[in-house]
């Protein structure tokens, strides 16, 4: 067998079915080979879409996403999409051609030493020397990836070793020595967790991504209602408990809801599971959360005590840890007292928007979940209508919430619609976008025409890069400095294409557009002319305590 | 302050970048770094110094090394019965004169001349980071022109 087809047989051992990618000198090997191979292949328009649509084909599944691009130019555009799945903790393969294993070092044309430039925003990576490792490699890094913190693996292929001949040597098992994650939490410390828990008055369950990567949303649900104690999500965490439920706060940090920032900050027991306290999340640390204990439940030691110092660790998956909690806890707090003081935040502060004339893009946001009666999957990009979507879209189910979280990209949102449409062609899926975020991935529109992936983009389009200049306007005097946005024509850029495009500059018209839109069989652009200069509140000023809170306080 | 900690890792290409990598990506500061082949030759040993101004900086940076793929273990020497040393070679003024004076210093101080041509010596020195401290001292009045040292390597009991 070639090195090729040793690839592509690892692959359908691995069960994988959908392939985003783009061809290139150096993988016209690997290429030729998957002419004839069972997999679905996407071609995107750059290989930055490439890399994201696998990140969001893994987020909707719970599969391995894998990407694949040329040496040089190829590999360095994936580079975008792989920090982000890296920073999110998505299980993902890179494969990357390389120049012939004699000319690496040399400059050779389209050469990046790829392995070096990935080194930090991989879980781990290869470049394969022997065409005896790879089979093994292949199965070693779908198994990194998908294992403990899952993460992106990258493997860098020469293309020498593409064409060279050696039997297909398939490990049954993986054992690496150097690498065990802890699955299950330590029951010394699981007895500790349940004496602290049974013990409080003021307990929040303050959950992250890793509830849902772990599979944990059931046991989580049963644990909040067993304790009774309010639930807070992060943004990688919405869907890890439902939207609608009334133990539910929303999501909780710099634009979290007040309620769930002051039952944060106020509460005696933080009981943190498979989230890390990110900076968005904490604000200033040296205020946050002062009179609480916190219990830290963590597959990954390393995100245990990063930022916040923690009263009770617990390493182990999400999932097995709350398992192993519910299993041991007898008695439950009683937390009547705290429960009524959070509601009546809740009542006092809640989320809310003022209608001024134009359209409202938090009403845009409600309306798609509306229609959608939350059953459809929501991908963002990043900046204002991200964080409107966080507050307007109840969430229902784990997996329908897609947002490039750790890294914060820009121009994820579109290709990671596509990459979960692929996964789950039944579901609606919806892109809720700004005009600023969606040019920097709009190329993907050929791919969707291309290969009738019927994702909805809703644009909330502001003629602003519109996080920005909140900032500007809050921060820094008004100065809109490069912040306010020349825009093409996105309906006649929809058709251009071969897509669907529909124009919507009255408040009446949101519903309809939106119904329309997933009646199209095809890509539907909506552009939506929303308020230009509406802000995001409630918000949190960089560097201040999370219970200091400005705006959108009603 | 300054911690010795050593780390197992597969004897793979790329793991001294990684190890190092991670180090400069989190802003934590390598004193000195010394790798080895061990016994098994499928393994390296590293002994780094780190340092760490706080106890969670320097569990942090235990935590970060383990969490790299081909790290095999981390030990952290601060509170473990070992012993740690480090190799110097200094090279210094040696005229005919002072000849003798340097030769009874070295000896002094667990230090060996291996060579003395053209006015210069050049010295050997293994110990302790103080002994080598205290040997530097006593070489300071000679004119040290160059000292190149291996870093510390150390083992637990």
């Amino acid at each position: 067998m070639t090195g090729s087809q040793i690839l592509i047989e690892s692959l359908k051992k691995q069960g994988v079915e959908v392939i985003f990618g783009y061809p290139g000198g150096q993988v016209l090997p690997l290429f030729d080979a998957l002419y004839d191979a069972p997999f679905r292949f996407i071609l995107t328009r750059h290989e930055q879409a490439a890399a994201h649509a696998a990140d969001g084909y893994s987020r909707a599944t719970g599969k391995v996403g894998v990407c694949i691009a040329t040496s040089g130019p190829g590999a360095t555009n994936l580079i975008t999409g792989i920090a982000n799945a890296y920073m999110d903790s998505i299980p993902m393969i890179a494969i990357t051609g390389q120049v012939k294993s004699w000319l690496i070092g040399n400059d050779a044309f389209q050469e990046a030493d790829v392995t070096g430039i990935t080194r930090p925003i991989t879980k781990h990576n290869y470049l394969v020397k022997d065409i005896k490792d790879l089979a093994r490699i292949v199965a070693e890094a779908f198994y990194i990836a998908s294992s403990g913190r899952p993460g992106p693996v990258l493997i860098d292929i020469p293309s020498d070793i593409q064409q060279a001949e050696h039997e297909f040597n398939w490990p049954e098992s993986i054992e690496m020595r150097s690498y065990k994650p802890t699955l299950f939490g330590h029951p010394g410390q699981i007895k500790k967790a349940v004496k602290a828990i049974v013990s409080s008055k003021k307990p929040i369950i303050y959950a992250g991504g890793g509830v849902i990567t772990a599979g944990g949303h059931n046991e989580l649900r049963e644990f909040a209602e067993k304790i009774n104690a309010p639930v807070t999500l992060t943004l990688m965490g919405l869907g890890a408990f439902p939207g609608n439920h009334p133990l539910f706060l929303g999501m909780l940090g710099m634009h979290g809801t007040a309620y769930a920032n002051y039952a944060t900050m106020n509460a005696d027991l933080i009981i943190a599971v498979g989230a890390r306290f990110d900076d968005r999340v904490t604000g200033k640390l040296a205020t946050f959360a002062k009179n609480a204990r916190i219990i830290h439940i963590d597959v990954d030691p390393s995100s245990i005590s990063k930022n916040v110092p923690v009263d009770i660790p617990i390493v182990g998956d999400a999932k097995n840890v709350l398992g192993q909690i519910l299993e041991e806890i007898k008695k439950t707090p009683d937390t009547a007292e705290w429960l009524k003081t959070v509601e009546a935040w809740r009542k006092k502060h809640p989320l809310t928007y003022q209608y001024k004339g134009k359209i409202n893009p938090q009403y845009v946001i409600e309306q798609i979940g509306e229609v959608t009666k939350g059953e459809a999957i929501i991908t963002t990009e990043v900046g204002q209508h991200q964080m409107w979507a966080a507050q307007w879209y109840k969430v229902l189910h784990p997996r329908s919430f897609i947002s490039s979280g750790g890294l914060g990209t820009m121009g994820f949102g579109f290709p990671a619609a596509m990459g979960a449409k692929m996964g789950c062609p039944e579901k609606t899926v919806f892109d809720i976008a700004g005009d600023g975020s969606i040019q920097m991935n709009i190329q993907e529109l050929a791919t969707c025409v291309c290969n009738k992936i019927p994702v909805k983009v809703a644009i909330l389009n502001n003629g602003w890069l519109g996080m920005v200049r909140q900032w500007q306007e809050l921060f820094y005097k008004h100065r809109y400095s490069h912040t306010c946005m020349f825009n093409p024509d996105f309906v006649k850029v929809a058709e251009a294409y071969g897509g669907v495009g529909i124009r919507v500059t009255k408040k009446e018209d949101v519903r309809p557009a939106i119904e329309k839109a997933i009646a199209t069989d095809n890509i539907v652009f909506i552009d939506f002319h929303v308020e230009p200069e509406e802000n995001v509140f409630p918000m949190v000023p960089a560097g201040e305590s999370i219970d200091k809170m400005i705006g959108g306080l009603a | 302050m300054k911690h010795t900690i050593s780390v197992l890792v597969e004897n793979k290409f790329g793991v001294l970048a990684r190890v190092a990598g991670l180090f400069s990506a989190r802003g934590y500061n390598i004193a000195s770094l010394a790798v080895s082949e061990t016994l098994d030759p499928d393994v390296s040993y590293m002994t780094i110094v780190v340092e760490a101004k706080d106890a969670a900086i320097l569990e942090q940076i235990k935590k970060q090394l383990n969490k790299l793929i081909d790290v095999i273990t981390v030990t952290d020497f601060t509170r473990k019965d070992h012993v740690e040393r480090e190799l110097v070679l200094v090279k210094v003024g040696c005229t005919p004169k002072n000849k003798a004076k340097l030769e009874s210093i070295v000896k002094k101080f667990i230090g060996t001349v291996i060579q003395c041509k053209n006015d210069t010596a050049i010295i050997e020195a293994v110990g302790e980071q103080a002994q080598i401290k205290q040997l530097l001292d006593n070489l300071e009045p000679f004119g040290v022109k160059e000292l190149v040292r291996t870093g510390k390597i150390a083992v637990a009991y």
